[in-house]
């Protein structure tokens, strides 16, 4: 009987070490194979050059612009209203009916499938605002998208400062927007920056909002304002896996596409990481 | 030279439904340290903290009667609470430093009441810091973190900071509960010399220190003042016989 | 004169905190105003789609087929159909491994071995979609066309891995959340009795953190759904209805993403689009929502 027992717990616990290691092993097995198929493409002529020869040599700079400019773009927006939303529900709103409706719908935001954001995007920014299918359409769409992480990461930030903080500006006679901006906000700020960096790489990499709010097939030039359409590394990696007139000539080119994808994003976590961490060390000291 | 400061006049207040404070009525005079003490949850920090509206940050409450400073009634909606606030200074049980120098903790309180004048702000900092007794200890790393001080340098640090807006009252919520007994006797030598200044008004949980350093006592129960006279004789012979069983310890 | 100034000062602090007050409220509302604005957009440009289609024929018929030679289709079964199909294989996939995983972060592992891994799983969830779609056609389809004899792999198969890898972080973080949020003293009073680690874990644990649990798969299923890219890129993108997980399937999220690109704006075709795009949101929502009251509730019951 007792034997059984333990020989029960033995399996059972090696189902679920199995599965857990599955899941490490997935993300290894990912990114050792883009990075070994990958590699080979990488050259300063791959980062710095524009692609020739229909796409089929050549770099990838143009896209690699674009995902920043639209991430710039997506951060310039979601940052502020992000920031905003989160300083009105931890520090003025009331546990009222409203703001548990505003809560709802951050959680809910955060489900709406990214294509969705893009037909928005199309009828709001493209269409609507007038902004034709750029960068900035693109941009807004994805800063949009980006809000439902900034102001949860953000309200977390804002949790963690003291309430003695508050509570002691406000007794020295500071009004409360003076306590949030002079005692709480610095304070909360760094942490807000790191969920603002980890969005940011979430939406980094999304293809489907930009589909059809700006980013190109190709395009022989870089744009010169936010109004001129723009390629993305995302869309550039679609494009080369699967709409390109020789799929399987360009398969290195897509490979490096992809490691220069997951690099940028994985660039931005690691950002984000230290970041926190360089925090958390400073808040102990 | 015995004049009322703080006029309180059948104040209640409560949470919600619950009743924090009840029918409170009680003169506070000036340049006097006026003690409160009480068993926990008897409403004398939330009394404290009505006396410069710091309540107002908890959602729900509501107040009745009358809390006249210097003859206005600082209860009434229209009272500039920021105003308010820089006449009645605070200083909170646990010290709560801000994360800056300890001259930007000084200078706090200054700043954003707009005064932008350096050499005023130094002087000023200067003087407060003496005020607290701290000046001596503190004067060769004003730009060091305010974190660096010890517990009871934090706490007069913060009494410092209290000082530098020149309040007229200075409200003091357990200041020394969470110091060692030779900080405690420093704060306490502190306040004895702060009264000259100001109306002191002073919670405390620990019986000797309320008979140490106030001049008149307050007993609260249960949001209730039970009694209320000059220390000396609230100690020695005080007139409720519940009264008595707190101050010789039989509860609380 | 000089309380003349006092209350003029009064005034101006007034004004500005107001001004604050209302300028964050306008922000905090703004997230409100951005799910009612995507619901309404979309329904706005769905709407004239129903005036030119069938609302029976866009729910209840197979095929979609704007550009029909003989006749234009419109139906919505087959793509409904994909989706759920692609969907419920990721499910089968991710809840097992998703719950297992979890439960070992929670409960076997370590402390140093769960700072690795969690980690790891937020670098998991940050993996673009397209390049595990990418994955899907340069590895998974290879291997899929092998196993099952098939001239290639980009079918419903290949596409349920691929939402399952997706919807593995979300349906572990969440799990292991409910986990761990179980009272210390159930698992007490289990081992007490003498119960082993695992039977606790399966017996108690798991049942005490199910709605949390079953919030969890909802939400890896929200996600499932909504996902674009690797599908559109594995699965083959055949608009028939499939009747076995070795078809070429094309989704909901493929069938837009694949002709919003090439119809004009404001025809037909465009509007029925977005009739698919609102029907996509109203699905996930839902199960967002009733997700989101489930999770709500177990983590009221735990306080």
């Amino acid at each position: 009987m007792m034997r059984m027992r333990t020989l029960t717990q033995f399996f059972g616990f090696f189902f679920l070490r199995t599965c857990a290691l599955f899941v490490v092993l997935i993300l290894a097995l990912l990114l050792g194979h883009i990075w070994q198929k990958g590699s080979g493409s990488l050259s300063w002529e791959f980062l710095s050059a524009a692609p020739r020869q229909g796409m089929t040599a050549g770099g990838i700079f143009p896209a690699i612009l674009g995902t920043l400019c639209v991430t710039c773009i997506a951060a310039v927006l979601g940052m502020p209203l992000g920031i905003g939303c989160a300083i009105y529900l931890n520090e003025y709103a009331a546990d009222t009916a409203l703001t548990r409706v505003i809560r709802i719908s951050i959680r809910n935001l955060s489900g709406v499938p990214s294509i969705v954001y893009g037909l928005f995007g199309v009828v709001l920014f493209v269409q609507l605002f007038k902004f034709g299918t750029s960068i900035l359409s693109a941009g807004c769409t994805l800063g949009l998208m980006t809000l439902p992480w900034t102001i949860t990461a953000s309200e977390e930030a804002l949790k963690n400062v003291p309430m003695a903080y508050r509570e002691g500006a406000l007794a020295l006679g500071a009004t409360k927007w003076q306590a949030i901006r002079t005692n709480v906000l610095p304070y909360a700020l760094g942490g807000m920056i790191t969920g603002t960096i980890l969005s940011l790489s979430r939406v980094a990499g999304e293809t489907a909002p930009i589909l059809f709010t700006g980013a190109a097939f190709f395009l022989p030039e870089l744009p010169k304002s936010v109004f001129d359409q723009f390629m993305a590394l995302p869309y550039h990696l679609y494009i080369m896996s699967t709409q390109h007139h020789a799929v399987a000539k360009v398969r290195p080119l897509a490979y490096g596409t992809a490691l220069v994808l997951i690099g940028l994003i994985l660039a931005l976590n690691l950002a984000a990481i230290i970041l926190r961490a360089r925090l958390r060390t400073m808040k102990k000291e | 030279m015995h004049d009322v400061k703080i006029k309180v006049s059948n104040f209640s207040l409560s949470y919600g439904d619950v009743p924090a404070i009840k029918n409170v009525t009680m003169s506070i005079k000036a340049n006097r340290i006026t003690g409160i003490i009480g068993p926990s949850g008897c409403g004398k920090s939330t009394f404290l903290r009505a006396l410069n509206r710091m309540n107002d940050l908890i959602l729900g409450v509501r107040t009745s009667g009358t809390i006249l400073i210097d003859s206005e009634d600082i209860l009434q909606k229209n009272v500039d609470v920021v105003h308010l606030r820089r006449r009645v200074g605070m200083v909170f049980q646990k010290s709560n430093p801000f994360p800056k120098t300890i001259f930007e903790n000084v200078a706090y309180g200054l700043r954003i009441g707009g005064i932008k004048d350096k050499a005023y702000i130094e002087q000023k900092v200067e003087k407060s810091l003496q005020a607290a007794a701290l000046w001596d200890e503190v004067k060769d790393r004003l730009h060091k973190s305010a974190f660096e001080l010890s517990g009871g340098q934090q706490q007069r640090l913060c009494i410092a900071r209290a000082l530098a807006v020149e309040p007229e009252i200075l409200l003091m919520d357990e200041p020394a509960s969470a110091l060692d007994p030779l900080a405690t006797l420093k704060i306490e030598e502190l306040i004895h010399e702060l009264k000259k200044k100001y109306t002191i008004v002073i919670v405390t949980h620990n019986m000797q220190q309320a008979a140490r350093i106030s001049d008149f006592t307050a007993f609260f129960m249960l949001g209730e003042l039970i009694e209320y006279d000059v220390a000396n004789i609230m100690f020695t012979k005080p007139r409720k016989k519940i009264t008595e069983d707190y101050i010789t310890g039989r509860f609380g | 004169m000089k309380h003349a100034e006092a209350v003029k000062k009064y005034r101006a602090r007034k004004i500005e905190e107001r001004f604050f007050h209302s300028l964050f409220f306008i922000n905090g509302i703004l997230v409100i105003v951005v799910l009612a604005g995507i619901f309404a957009i979309l329904l706005k440009t769905a709407a004239p789609a129903f005036r030119e289609i069938d609302l029976r024929e866009f729910f209840f018929t197979v095929h979609w087929d704007p550009a029909g030679y003989e006749k234009e289709s419109y139906g919505i079964i087959a793509m409904l159909v994909s989706t759920f199909l692609v969907t419920l294989g990721a499910l089968a996939i991710a809840i097992p491994i998703g719950i297992g995983a979890a439960a070992y972060l929670c409960d076997v592992a370590g402390p140093r071995v769960r700072e690795i891994a969690k980690p790891l799983i937020e670098v998991l969830a940050a993996i673009p979609s397209v390049v595990l779609g990418f994955i899907g056609i340069v590895v998974v389809n290879p291997m899929l066309a092998k196993f099952f004899r098939q001239p290639n792999g980009l079918n419903a198969v290949n596409g349920s891995i691929l939402l399952a890898i997706m919807a593995l972080p979300t349906i572990i973080s969440i799990t292991e959340d409910a986990l761990v949020s179980v009272p210390r003293s159930f698992e007490q009073a289990s081992l007490a009795l003498g119960a082993t680690k695992w039977q606790t874990i399966i017996r108690v644990k798991i049942p005490a953190a199910l709605s949390g649990i079953i919030a969890a798969c909802m939400l890896g299923m929200g996600r499932a759904i909504g996902e674009t890219m690797t599908v559109l890129m594995a699965t083959g993108c055949a608009p028939a209805l499939p009747t076995s997980y070795l078809h070429a399937v094309r989704t909901m999220t493929a069938t837009i993403a694949i002709e919003l690109g090439e119809v004009p704006y404001y025809s037909t075709h465009y509007y029925g689009l977005f009739a698919i795009g609102l029907t996509l949101f109203i699905i996930t929502f839902m199960i967002n929502l009733v997700a989101d009251l489930v999770l709500h509730n177990f983590q009221k019951m735990q306080r």
